[in-house]
């Protein structure tokens, strides 16, 4: 116990050492998660009427950029099935920056979903009537800690091992290792099935969303994870293979494919029926009644992950700088389609027709940039403290000149 | 991310003055930036901040009758602080046998929204932000498209002639998704049918709005402003009482009255008796009897939520021609 806290206490403190550019990011991050509380303090001052959210379109900006995150969560299953199942040595080493990763994203989606509710301070009432199995929220509350809590005793486990000069004992990570893999799928598809099960809700009343949200994680999480490992191979000693990026490149391109093709089967069958069921996605596709706000937004995500597809399929794309070029554009393209482009047109126009825009406030942007921040800051620390434990820089021993225990 | 520093930060920490004032300005700066950001909640309202006893009180469905009795002096003493007025705050519980249903005659209706701002005066609901439980549609004749439903008409007068009206509020489902789909079991159907909503419960998500598909729930976006004078102070727990901002809120076919023999604020005030109501479990009802003899249709019924709201036209009016002799065998023409 002593051990672990004195762990604990040498993470904090590595956490603030580094150069000036470390600072700087990290005073820059800090200032926005800042900035981002002080919008929030003001939404539970006045209510969510401090969002662009209303009556007819009831979830915006805070429930999109969840939907987005929880499928970067899920990705981390993209870097450990390789090195678990295939045994693909070239990722072994960052495997572990994919379920850091994870965490990070979690926290960021609980947060996502904390700033939406209208009564946080009822949060507890979760604990003392749970409306599990029927609700999907419950299963969604399920899953996400649940997968917090794996992904927090895979990696606290490994480094704290590390730290202790100790070789990891398998039967601690590795059973937990698969039970992860598995749990990632289900925290998307059981997010999928949030919005897949209301039959109110004929834009998200189909069963093709949870294998599109799969798809497009699985695209979006390793080109974020693939970027990611660049800048912690920029910035620190740990070492980080091309081959291991090259692989990711691979999933990246197959889950991109896929996920256009799905894309195509969706738009296909609503807009080739042509019943009532369409007028959703004739809103964001191409405008209902004279309001368009989100048809350029979709088709700007469709140019950047149609672009990107066709970069990734190319052999060039081997070249670290068009691998990251297409890996941006499909990160950001996903974000447009799964974030804003899923949620809102389910409720325009409304179960009556009625046809409301939403658009998001300067609050509700701040807050959400808050919370990217607050997740980069955490992610950030997690990296900034695993690089040296990991490589046995810093260790119980090397502090108190004594092996841990000892 | 710097690298090398693994070795350094390892040497015993060395508590040097100037290291010391370094670390003790950033400390103050870190707290005061915190304390910034959470400035604005000195600001928040003292009704907001949970009270001890509001943060322990117990789901609906688990006061015994000492705790409800505490819980509607609470409430009581909170709208005597806010309004100014001594509430009757009740808590009728549903009656044995009785199920109750709406019926509205669309031959009938001329939309003119009575319905709506009784219902709005009855029930409490904020008056800025607006809050309504009743939603009037105008229709193009010959379509039941909701897409084509006007919303926001505003002619002179009504009806137009061109058009026919068809007011929506909650169909009181007898498979709920809103209920459903509740992570907090904040909404449940009570044994007369009636969809209800513990407002002390509900976290606010907004998951049972996403889900109804006839858009009858309604968020409180903001603090509710009702104005001096306008609170209607009959008054029950799983109804009309004032809600707090940040839960949502409905149409209870205004159990407050119905639960105790009185018909919905919005029946007793529509001007043509487009509106019936009653339990359908009394075969002698008027409502009964509309149900069986009239043509009722209930919106949406491709959704599978088995409403308690019909639909119905009148027989005269809607035929277009006198009753003629029924066809003989092979005589048409």
């Amino acid at each position: 116990m002593k051990t672990y806290c004195t762990f604990l206490w040498d993470c904090f403190r590595l956490s603030f050492v580094g150069d000036w550019r470390y600072h700087l990011w990290m005073t820059v991050l800090t200032t926005f998660a800042l900035v981002g509380l002080y919008a929030y303090a003001q939404q539970l001052v006045h209510g969510l009427v401090t969002t662009g959210m209303t009556d007819q379109v009831s979830w915006g900006l805070y429930i999109a950029n969840f939907t987005y995150l929880v499928g970067l969560a899920a990705a981390a299953a993209m870097l450990v099935i390789p090195v678990y199942i295939y045994r693909n040595m070239h990722l072994h080493d960052v495997v572990i920056f994919g379920e850091l990763l994870a965490v990070a994203v979690i926290l960021m989606c609980l947060l996502f979903v904390t700033v939406d509710l209208g009564r946080p301070d009822r949060f507890m009432h979760l604990f003392w009537r749970f409306n599990f199995p029927m609700s999907m929220l419950t299963w969604d509350v399920i899953a996400l800690n649940g997968y917090l809590l794996l992904n927090l005793h895979i990696c606290g486990y490994l480094i704290y091992c590390a730290y202790c000069g100790r070789k990891p004992s398998k039967a601690f990570y590795i059973p937990f290792v698969f039970i992860a893999i598995v749990w990632a799928i289900s925290i998307h598809t059981v997010t999928a099935f949030l919005y897949v099960g209301l039959g109110g809700r004929p834009f998200w009343n189909s069963a093709i969303i949870a294998p599109r949200f799969l798809a497009s994680a699985f695209a979006a999480g390793p080109a974020f994870i693939i970027i990611t490992l660049q800048i912690v191979r920029r910035f620190s000693r740990h070492v980080v293979s091309d081959d291991a990026l090259l692989t990711l490149r691979h999933i990246v391109q197959v889950a991109m494919i896929i996920n256009m093709f799905l894309l195509a089967c969706e738009v296909f069958t609503e807009f080739y029926t042509d019943s009532a069921h369409v007028a959703s996605a004739h809103y964001l596709y191409l405008g209902l009644h004279g309001h368009n706000a989100l048809v350029p937004w979709i088709w700007t995500a469709i140019a950047m992950n149609l672009i990107a597809t066709g970069m990734l399929l190319l052999p060039a794309s081997r070249s670290l700088g068009l691998l990251n070029a297409a890996c941006v554009l499909s990160i950001v393209g996903i974000w447009i389609e799964k974030g804003m482009g899923l949620i809102v047109p389910a409720f325009v126009p409304t179960p009556l027709g009625e046809l409301v825009e939403y658009v998001p406030t300067v609050h509700e942007v701040l807050v959400c940039l808050g919370i990217w921040a607050f997740g980069l800051l955490v992610y950030t620390i997690f990296v900034r403290v695993s690089v040296p434990v990991l490589a046995g820089e810093v260790t119980y021993a090397k502090r108190f000149g004594r092996p841990a225990g000892a | 991310m710097a690298s090398g520093d693994g070795s350094q930060s390892n040497a015993a920490p060395e508590l040097t003055r100037r290291g010391f004032l370094t670390k003790g300005a950033a400390a103050v700066a870190g707290v005061s930036a915190v304390a910034a950001a959470l400035s604005p909640l000195r600001h928040l309202d003292p009704d907001d901040v949970p009270s001890i006893e509001k943060f322990l009180q117990a789901h609906y469905k688990e006061m015994i009758t000492e705790d409800k009795e505490r819980v509607l002096a609470r409430i009581r003493k909170a709208v005597e602080r806010r309004h100014g007025v001594t509430p009757n705050v009740s808590d009728p519980p549903p009656l044995d046998g009785v199920e109750f249903v709406y019926g509205l005659n669309i031959s009938r209706c001329i939309g003119c929204r009575k319905c709506v701002h009784a219902c709005v005066q009855e029930n409490n609901q904020s008056r800025a932000p607006e809050l309504q439980y009743i939603r009037v549609l105008e229709m193009e004749k010959g379509s039941i498209d909701l897409e084509t439903a006007e919303h926001h008409y505003d002619s002179a007068q009504v009806p137009n002639p061109d058009k026919y009206y068809m007011p929506v509020q909650c169909h009181q489902c007898k498979e709920p998704p809103c209920v459903k789909v509740c992570p907090v079991e904040a909404t449940w159907q009570e044994p007369d049918g009636i969809t209800v909503i513990d407002y002390d419960w509900c976290i606010g998500c907004r998951y049972c709005e996403a889900a109804c598909p006839y858009w009858a729930r309604r968020f409180n976006f903001a603090k509710s402003e009702i104005p001096d004078g306008a609170l209607n102070p009959d008054m029950a727990y799983l109804s009309n009482r004032p809600r707090d901002k940040g839960v949502m809120e409905k149409c209870t076919y205004c159990l407050q009255r119905t639960r105790t023999g009185r018909l919905p604020a919005c029946l007793e005030v529509c001007p043509t008796g487009s509106r019936k109501f009653g339990n359908v479990l009394d075969p002698d009802s008027e409502i009964a009897y509309i149900i069986k003899h009239k043509r009722v249709y209930v919106l949406k019924e491709d959704v599978g939520t088995l409403p308690r709201f019909f639909y119905y036209f009148d027989e005269r009016g809607s035929r277009y021609h006198e009753p003629i002799a029924p066809v003989e065998q092979g005589d048409a023409t």
